[in-house]
């Protein structure tokens, strides 16, 4: 075994070097160490960098799954120093099936955020341009695998952020079926939204990384059993499945051209893989959908980071005054600005006299949204669209306003309300940087993603090395 | 609707967030085009829909009531910022 090219390296292809016994634990871990000594300086895709090494392959945690004995800082101030005593259920099967932590990624703060500039730790910087963002709030961890720092990560996504970090970042992302997936031990944000799941570079590391984190815990009650166990893709044809394509979620406002091309094109290779393509519709989910998220998550985030009082763990401010002047001056210090202005947000919105303008009337869009999927997947398997309007953005562009943040998760926030599984893949290049494919599905429908993002990564070709990264 | 300054004090001490005097009027903008935004979704007539808390289907999910060993006391404490006599330390409840 010569030099192990990181950057090329599959997950699946470090298993197999591992059982081969081409190279040990310790030569893998190595690798992926000597990388990051040589890439992180520049990508920032890491908060805590552990480097352990082990029997099967080595993987990077999002910076909010409780690692114990390892810092867990949910890219917060307010976390800074905390050393978790207990480990989160998806940490604990990773460790469980033999995967070694190389490290913690960065995130946006409490993963409020599109970009990782919500980190109170700076910025992560995207492997295909380092003066454009990663994508967020799973930004490091697309950071790191993109930019050969880890052969797989974990990463949560709320309102996108698995699946839009995947896509700029040139990566497969997973967000599955809420309830598929254990939330015990997870920096909590919004907890009827929140999950976990796996940024890799190809659809069968996801569903590999998928089946070991998957299934029914005790300790969160609201997860469920698999219907059937995880199904490693191999076919490469799509006969028999029939793709909407909904009208809303590719002709919205603000969706690049560039964009809109590449997804245009993957959906006729679709259609010559022996799909059956048709037009659908979604006809308020994207309209109202944004402005649901924006009062759902921040109400639950009120509630969530509630906890954050200076008095069991993390920051507390120093002073006089009550117990009421700690917690406030604690949590004004603890807190970022995004954290501080979704609290308030969420707070307002299940304030006594505008619960039901607001909160109320958001749950029932919810539920309009809910329908609105279920009309479509009436005639079709899965549904297709952008995973983001734009390609990845330049460090500090929106950064100044939340309002223009917030339109980077438009196309993946609906079926996110809906509780549904999505899966992003690569598709092509616009102004050389990725565009992410997004196949949404029913519930449970993880297997069939799998099978359909396998077999249009195969057709695709797409180069998960970032051209800058390329050897000649 | 305008979010107005006496507003964003009572959300703020409802959120236990002490906001500097400085930073209300920032804060009372930033809140006041968010809430515009969001507002939109009372421009829906849902009359009759259920609203959804929870995006599975899930009833009473139970639990075989078993005893575990829970956190040891060194460990809960081992993250608190002034941990004594093996208790969480706090200043006065109200003064």
């Amino acid at each position: 075994m010569g030099v192990i090219d990181t950057l090329r390296l599959t997950a699946e292809a470090a298993a197999g070097l591992l059982e081969r016994k081409e190279v040990s634990g310790q030569e893998l871990t190595r690798a992926y160490m000597d990388a990051i000594d040589e890439r992180d300086g520049e990508l920032h895709a890491y908060l805590h960098v552990v480097g352990e090494s082990g029997a099967g392959v080595p993987i990077a945690h999002k910076d909010l799954v409780t690692t114990k004995g390892i810092p867990t800082t949910a890219g917060s101030k307010i976390l800074e120093g905390y050393v978790p005593v207990f480990d989160s259920t998806v940490a604990a099967r990773c460790k469980e099936a033999g995967l070694p932590i190389l490290g913690k990624t960065n995130m946006d703060e409490f993963a409020m955020g599109s970009s990782t500039e919500n980190s109170a730790y700076g910025p992560s910087h995207n492997p295909w341009d380092p003066e454009r963002v990663p994508g967020g709030s799973s930004g490091g961890s697309a950071a790191a695998v993109a930019g050969g720092l880890a052969p797989w990560a974990l990463g949560s996504d709320t309102g996108g952020s698995i699946k839009q970090p995947a896509s700029l970042c040139g990566l497969v992302g997973l967000r599955p079926t809420y309830g598929t997936v254990s939330r015990y031990g997870i920096v909590a944000f919004a907890s009827s939204l929140d999950q976990i799941g796996p940024i890799t570079k190809t659809v069968r590391d996801c569903a590999r990384l998928y089946e070991v984190i998957a299934g029914r815990d005790h300790c969160d009650s609201t997860t469920v059993d698999l219907p059937e166990p995880v199904r490693i893709p191999t076919g490469e044809n799509l006969e028999g499945i029939r793709i909407g394509v909904p009208k809303e979620l590719n002709e919205a406002e603000g969706i690049e051209p560039g964009v809109s091309e590449q997804v245009q094109k993957a959906i006729a290779l679709a259609e010559e893989l022996g799909a059956e393509v048709g037009e659908t519709t979604l006809p308020r989910s994207v309209d109202y959908g944004l402005a649901c998220y924006y009062l759902v998550a921040p109400a639950e985030a009120s509630s969530n980071l509630a906890r954050y009082d200076g008095v069991r763990y993390g920051h507390r401010a120093a002073g006089d005054g009550d117990l009421t002047a700690l917690y406030e001056r604690t949590r004004w210090e603890g807190f970022g600005a995004e954290p501080k202005r979704r609290i308030l947000i969420g707070t307002y919105a299940l304030s006594a006299g505008y619960y039901e303008a607001y909160y109320g009337q958001a749950q029932k869009v919810r539920t309009m949204i809910a329908q609105e999927h279920a009309a479509a997947f009436e005639q079709f398997d899965l549904l297709v669209s952008p995973t983001s309007p734009t390609v990845a953005f330049k460090i500090g562009e929106k950064a100044e306003n939340p309002l223009a943040m917030y339109l980077s998760d438009l196309l993946t926030i609906p079926s996110n309300m809906a509780g549904l599984p999505g899966l992003s893949i690569p598709c092509g290049l616009s102004e050389g940087l990725p565009v992410g494919l997004q196949l949404i599905g029913p519930q449970f429908s993880e297997n069939l993603l799998f099978r359909a993002g396998h077999a249009l990564e195969r057709a695709l070709g797409f180069d998960f090395v970032p051209e800058r990264l390329r050897h000649a | 609707m305008a979010i107005t300054r006496e507003d964003v004090l009572h959300v703020a001490r409802l959120a236990r967030l002490e906001i500097p005097e400085d930073q209300i009027e920032h804060v009372q903008a930033e809140l006041g085009a968010i809430l515009e935004a969001v507002g939109k979704v009372s421009e829906l007539d849902l009359e009759g829909v259920e609203p959804t808390s929870h995006p599975l289907d899930l009833v009473n999910v139970w639990g075989e009531d078993e005893p575990r060993p829970s956190l040891p006391r060194e460990d809960a404490l081992a993250n608190a910022p002034d941990p004594a006599d093996g208790a969480f330390r706090v200043p006065a409840v109200g003064s």
